[in-house]
């Protein structure tokens, strides 16, 4: 090992990396102590998968350091790539060649003997699930099929530290929680993990602590609980269906807590934080809106969700965000300064 | 069913040089092995590389070959061989500048980078597959070529000397691709780019008309670009007559294509990140 007795295994500090113009990382912190997830989460663009390629040597950054396993990720990088795996959104499976020869290669490439690849190569199948599937050639498999068998060709090496590029974005729900159900396994073996995700589901599901990028810098991080604490408890939601009453509304629930509503300009939705106040507050504001004379679809309470953290945090949501980075974030802070006039 | 529970299995520390660089050779082959795998199951491959050079082959022997007259020993297919086998390894350059631009697009390239193999062995990997599939076409188009007529009329050093030089011709040509397909990423395009340098630069030279028959213009063009060169030793070795001029001006183009583009395909492959 490298000398690094502090029990982490991912040390980030003060990173930063530049394409040109754009800042991708504004000097961000994070540590993975050995065998935990972390889960990295923000919208696309949010600098995410730069943090990944720093720490899998594939980018240098531009200042700051990133140590794994106690190498550093610029000056050490031979060692850091004999120390990690990398799998994500199926690159590295080659798709005219079957399950077992893409793993078969990898091994090789690993210099395990040949013998020993193809043992590898089936162990692993038979681990994911794939054994039926070995000599079927990848573009065959299912969405979720080729992600397990990516994730089985970043494991080849025993790797001690993992990185997991979005590794479930784009597939379908049931995709999705096969992945899950893969990587809660390994990490009950002790993997230490790195996750990015855009969805908050996810690393609610699979982290044990999450750091939330967005535009490039550390925003929040700490446990899902924790996260969800900042929110300041349960959230009361409406639906505005007249887009010219929404001011209105929002005004009328503005005072109730100390955190601004957020409003939602494009489906007229409205989601208010009432702390513990509970159903006391969810009366209180169907009595303010129905004073305001604004008639309202879809009232609920309901537990802060991930989302939520993200709205309270960067006043947009993640996934809207991810769908078109830029104008939801004006939107945003336009809907706060609507709530605050 | 396995554990991880002793996660670390390959050692941490740097192996001693002799072992990276044997590494670096059979990383390299195991690359060139995956490559030719993924060649030998898609049937476009296999129709590109081997159906594409015997329809030239029978199309210029049996359709243009008539109106095509030419000063040689064994008449038109003896002069038209060595210009397909030419044309073979330069297009099988093609597949070269595909195949590195499909796998920078979908991320194959930076994976391969984050592990712990050879920095060269995804180009040398791809030259390697590459010169090996360029063979076996050349090997499949003298096979068609005899039954067609055309024989090797000076021994077989000659003829190996010409496959040879076809084949060095077409490494250095695959160099040039190599850079293309990575500088440009984009498979389409990369495809496209080919096309357009590589068909007017063997067209325009002596593999499959005698370059008295172009306008003046077009002569000075054709008789001194290299794939003219190349090609002139090449019919030299397969017919016999004086080799020696060609030959040496071929093989420094070769050097100088090799020595030029090998640097920026390398430097193209480390800038794919």
């Amino acid at each position: 090992m490298g000398g690094n007795g502090t029990g982490q295994s991912i040390l980030v500090e003060g990173l930063e990396k530049r394409f040109g113009d754009v800042h991708a990382l504004r000097g961000i912190d994070f540590a993975v102590p050995r065998g935990s997830v972390l889960g990295l989460l923000g919208p696309n663009g949010a600098g995410k998968t730069t943090a990944v390629r720093i720490l899998t040597t594939l980018l240098t950054p531009d200042g700051g350091r990133a140590v794994v396993e106690g190498f550093d990720v610029v000056r050490d990088a031979a060692a850091v790539r004999r120390l990690l795996g990398l799998a994500g959104q199926s690159a590295a499976i080659q798709e005219e060649l079957t399950g077992r020869e893409n793993l078969e290669i990898i091994g090789r490439l690993y210099h395990l003997g040949r013998a020993e690849a193809g043992r590898r190569a089936d162990e692993l199948l038979e681990r994911f699930d794939l054994a039926p599937a070995a000599h079927r050639p990848a573009k065959t498999y299912s969405g979720g099929m080729q992600r397990r068998l990516d994730l089985a060709a970043s494991l080849v090496a025993h790797p001690a530290v993992l990185f997991l590029d979005e590794p479930t974005t784009g597939l379908d729900p049931r995709g999705r929680s096969g992945m899950w159900e893969v990587i809660r396994e390994l990490v009950a073996q002790g993997t230490t993990l790195l996750l990015t995700t855009q969805y908050l589901e996810e690393a609610d599901e699979l982290a044990d602590q999450i750091v939330v990028i967005d535009q490039g810098a550390v925003i929040a991080a700490g446990t899902s609980e924790q996260l969800k604490s900042k929110v300041g408890g349960d959230v009361v939601e409406f639906t505005v269906p007249d887009a010219s009453r929404l001011g209105d509304a929002v005004a009328a629930v503005a005072g109730l807590t100390d955190g601004d509503p957020f409003t939602d300009q494009e489906t007229g939705k409205v989601s208010v934080s009432i702390g513990d106040r509970g159903s006391e507050a969810l009366i209180e504001v169907v009595r303010r809106l129905d004073a305001a004379a604004v008639e309202i679809a879809g009232l609920s309470l309901r537990r802060p969700s991930l989302d939520d953290v993200f709205l309270a945090l960067t006043g947009h949501a993640a996934e809207e965000s991810a769908a078109t980075p830029g104008p939801p974030r004006r939107r945003g802070r336009r809907a706060r300064q609507e709530a605050g006039a | 069913m396995t554990t991880v529970a002793a996660p670390i299995t390959v050692a941490p520390t740097a192996p001693p040089i002799i072992r990276q660089a044997g590494w670096a050779v059979t990383d390299s082959l195991v690359m060139a092995k995956r490559n030719l795998l993924v060649w030998s199951r898609v049937p476009a491959y296999i129709v590109f590389t081997i159906v594409q050079p015997v329809m030239f082959v029978l199309m210029f022997r049996y359709v243009f070959g008539g109106a095509i007259h030419v000063p040689v020993k064994g008449g038109y297919v003896s002069y038209l061989m060595p210009g397909i086998i030419g044309q073979t390894g330069a297009f099988a350059s093609m597949g070269t500048a595909i195949s590195l631009a499909q796998e920078v697009q979908k991320g194959a390239i930076d994976r391969f980078r984050s592990m712990p193999i050879a920095r060269s062995a995804v180009l040398a990997g791809r030259l390697i597959a590459d010169v090996v599939r360029m063979l076996i076409t050349i090997v499949i188009v003298v096979g068609i070529g005899y039954a067609v007529g055309f024989r090797f009329q000076n021994g077989v050093g000659g003829a190996v000397c010409m496959v040879l030089l076809a084949t060095g011709f077409g490494l250095a040509v695959c160099c040039i691709s190599a850079f293309t397909g990575l500088a440009i990423r984009d498979e389409e395009s990369a495809q496209a780019f080919g096309l357009i340098w590589l068909f007017p630069l063997t067209f325009v030279s002596s593999a499959f008309v005698p370059i008295q028959t172009m306008p003046s213009w077009l002569q000075v063009f054709a008789r001194n670009q290299p794939i003219t060169l190349i090609i002139n030793a090449m019919r030299s070795f397969a017919l016999g007559g004086p080799v020696a001029h060609a030959l040496w001006t071929s093989l420094a183009s070769i050097a100088g294509v090799l020595i030029f583009f090998l640097p920026l395909a390398v430097r193209a492959y480390r800038r794919t990140s």
